[in-house]
């Protein structure tokens, strides 16, 4: 029961129940669709930039509690982040989920950091990073459209 | 009602080893059935013998052991047989599993005879093993796959199958009982009308053998497919039940060892039913497992087995309904050995994980069958499936948890 209380803490829970900017963007700058094709968890994340920095990213779609309060909890962290940091925050959420040699505590991650009991849980690792994957990919879309311009 | 007071469940959960296992600190509660069943000593021994002292290669060596191993072998076709009351061993074809018993009949009957302007049916609830297979031999032919639709409480529409069944039709593939739902389609209905055109008829039986006594001569049917491990036998072992008449006239699925009589690289003579389409070294120890499975649920009775799984699935439903803001998906007629639900608040992975800290194993997800999730548009469901060794006390577990879980997320 401990380890559930790890899991599902009173900021996911409450993220779960009350989502942040859980709506579409009207012609975003870039969007993309996320899948768990396993457990048919379906995201989609809208992302605008502005002069390099993320100026209102959210998301809608389907998820289990995970999923989508690591989706609430991301757009919040994410907004006013360059390219760069937000890149750079991925890769940490990221690099303290899946790799068994890191610590979490170690991972400068903020408030993310009540996400990282996802750990104890290794089936439910995907959950809490389908929506990173997909910002992830939004803005690897952008910037690959202003590479090839 | 007798036959289900003389039911010692009790007795039988003794066979199962496994059920006395903890799930993190709670006993196991273990209602994934319809994924996979557990195994009673009596399989597990019936393996452990066989490569404790019985082991050998079949059907090649003049030495003891191999004939031996061959004896068993054959000896879990002739229970196969008895089970599903073929009408002769050779009608018996062990395979991997269901999946690899319909993707046999599509390549090896269906494609040689698919052409363009063709249609193969199935049905919206088909797990995607009665899907796939089909649509790739469509691809293959050019023919075409159509489906016939299920209403609101989970049913085949009968009247629809009627209408789409037509001189184009060439092969009719159905579930027995739908993974995902629990329902038990009207098989022998659907394949009278099937034969009235002439149309062939496969049985997807995966979910239904556990559950349901078949004869697979009473209903006629073409081919009938399942699986060993959802039969509380070993996995990597399956069935295909067909007619000879089909069966002797279709090419060989793989090509290699056993399935041939001789071999010259001007011409290969194929061997006889069933052997014809067991290409390869069998999965020997599976296919003796399975056969002491059989042999277990017969001393059991699978009638008796099926009332008491019908009393857990009556029990169960009443339960889950009086908890608010769960929706049972699946109300059909007739139901067989499991209940797919879904709660207001709760996904069905969070209700996975929040049950599996209670040691009650189900399953979530969309349990191989999207076009029904789509169908009842849900991302996923919760399902509870049952087993021979499952009690009313198991269900007030899961119920229990479940009202946990909603506290916790409400
Ligand atoms: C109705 C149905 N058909 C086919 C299958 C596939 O069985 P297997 O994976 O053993 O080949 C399953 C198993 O989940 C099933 O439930």
């Amino acid at each position: 029961m401990d380890n559930l209380r790890e899991l599902y803490q009173e900021v996911i829970l409450d993220h779960n129940k009350n989502k942040r900017n859980y709506r579409k963007i009207e012609n975003p700058d870039s969007f993309a669709h996320g899948v768990n094709p396993l457990c048919g968890d379906q995201i989609d994340v809208y992302l605008n930039l502005r002069d390099g920095v993320v100026e209102d990213v959210s998301f809608d779609g389907q998820g289990c509690a995970i999923c989508t309060s690591s989706a609430s909890m991301m757009t919040v962290a994410l907004k006013g982040k360059t390219e760069a940091d937000a890149h750079a925050l991925f890769e940490s959420f990221h690099h303290a989920l899946t790799d068994d040699e890191v610590h979490p505590e170690d991972v400068p991650l903020g408030k993310l950091k009540v996400l990282t009991g996802v750990k104890e849980f290794p089936v439910r690792v995907k959950c809490a990073t389908l929506a990173w994957h997909t910002f992830d990919a939004a803005l690897k879309k952008v910037q690959d459209d202003i590479s090839t311009e | 009602m007798n036959n289900v007071a003389q039911y010692d469940v009790e007795s039988i959960r003794n066979d199962f080893p496994i059920l006395g296992k903890k799930i993190h600190g709670n006993p196991l509660v273990y209602l994934d059935n319809a994924a996979s069943s557990q195994h009673p000593v009596q399989v597990i021994n019936a393996i452990k013998e066989l490569y404790e002292s019985g082991y050998s290669n079949i059907h090649r060596g003049v030495h003891q052991l191999s004939q031996d191993a061959t004896k068993a072998y054959e000896n879990g076709r002739a229970s196969v047989r008895g089970f599903v009351n073929a009408d002769c061993m050779h009608e018996i074809i062990f395979t991997s599993g269901t999946t690899e018993s319909i993707n046999l009949v599509a390549q090896s009957y269906a494609r040689p005879l698919l052409k363009k302007g063709d249609e193969v049916l199935i049905t919206h609830m088909e797990h995607h093993s009665n899907i796939v297979p089909w649509q790739i031999v469509c691809e293959q032919t050019g023919a075409e796959l159509r489906v016939v639709p299920i209403s609101g409480r989970g049913e085949l529409e009968m009247d629809r199958f009627a209408a789409l069944l037509s001189e184009r039709t060439k092969m009719v593939a159905v579930g027995h009982v739908s993974n995902a739902l629990g329902t038990v389609n009207p098989i022998k209905e659907i394949i009278d009308q099937a034969h009235a055109l002439n149309v062939p008829v496969l049985v997807d039986g995966a979910q239904a053998v556990p559950h349901i006594p078949v004869d697979v001569q009473a209903l006629d049917c073409d081919f009938y497919a399942f699986s060993g491990h959802k039969l509380y036998g070993p996995t990597g072992i399956g069935v295909l039940y067909g007619k000879e008449k089909f069966l002797s006239k279709m090419p060989p699925y793989k090509g290699g060892g056993d399935m041939i009589l001789s071999v010259s690289f001007e011409k290969t003579e194929y061997n006889a039913l069933p052997y014809k389409f067991e290409a390869g070294t069998p999965n020997i120890a599976g296919a003796i497992g399975l056969g002491a499975a059989i042999e277990y649920i017969q001393s059991i009775g699978l009638g008796a087995i099926a009332a008491h799984e019908h009393g857990l699935l009556e029990y169960a439903t009443s339960k889950l309904r009086d908890i608010e803001g769960l929706r049972v998906i699946g109300e059909a007629d007739q139901k067989a050995g499991l209940i797919s639900f879904v709660l207001d608040q709760v996904h069905p992975h969070d209700i996975g994980t929040m049950l599996d800290m209670e040691g009650v194993a189900i399953r979530t997800g969309h349990h191989c069958a999207q076009p029904v999730m789509e169908h009842f548009k849900v991302p996923a469901t919760a399902r509870a499936s049952f087993g021979m060794y499952n009690t009313f006390g198991e269900i007030d577990v899961l119920a229990e948890a479940l009202n946990k879980t909603i506290g916790m997320f409400a």
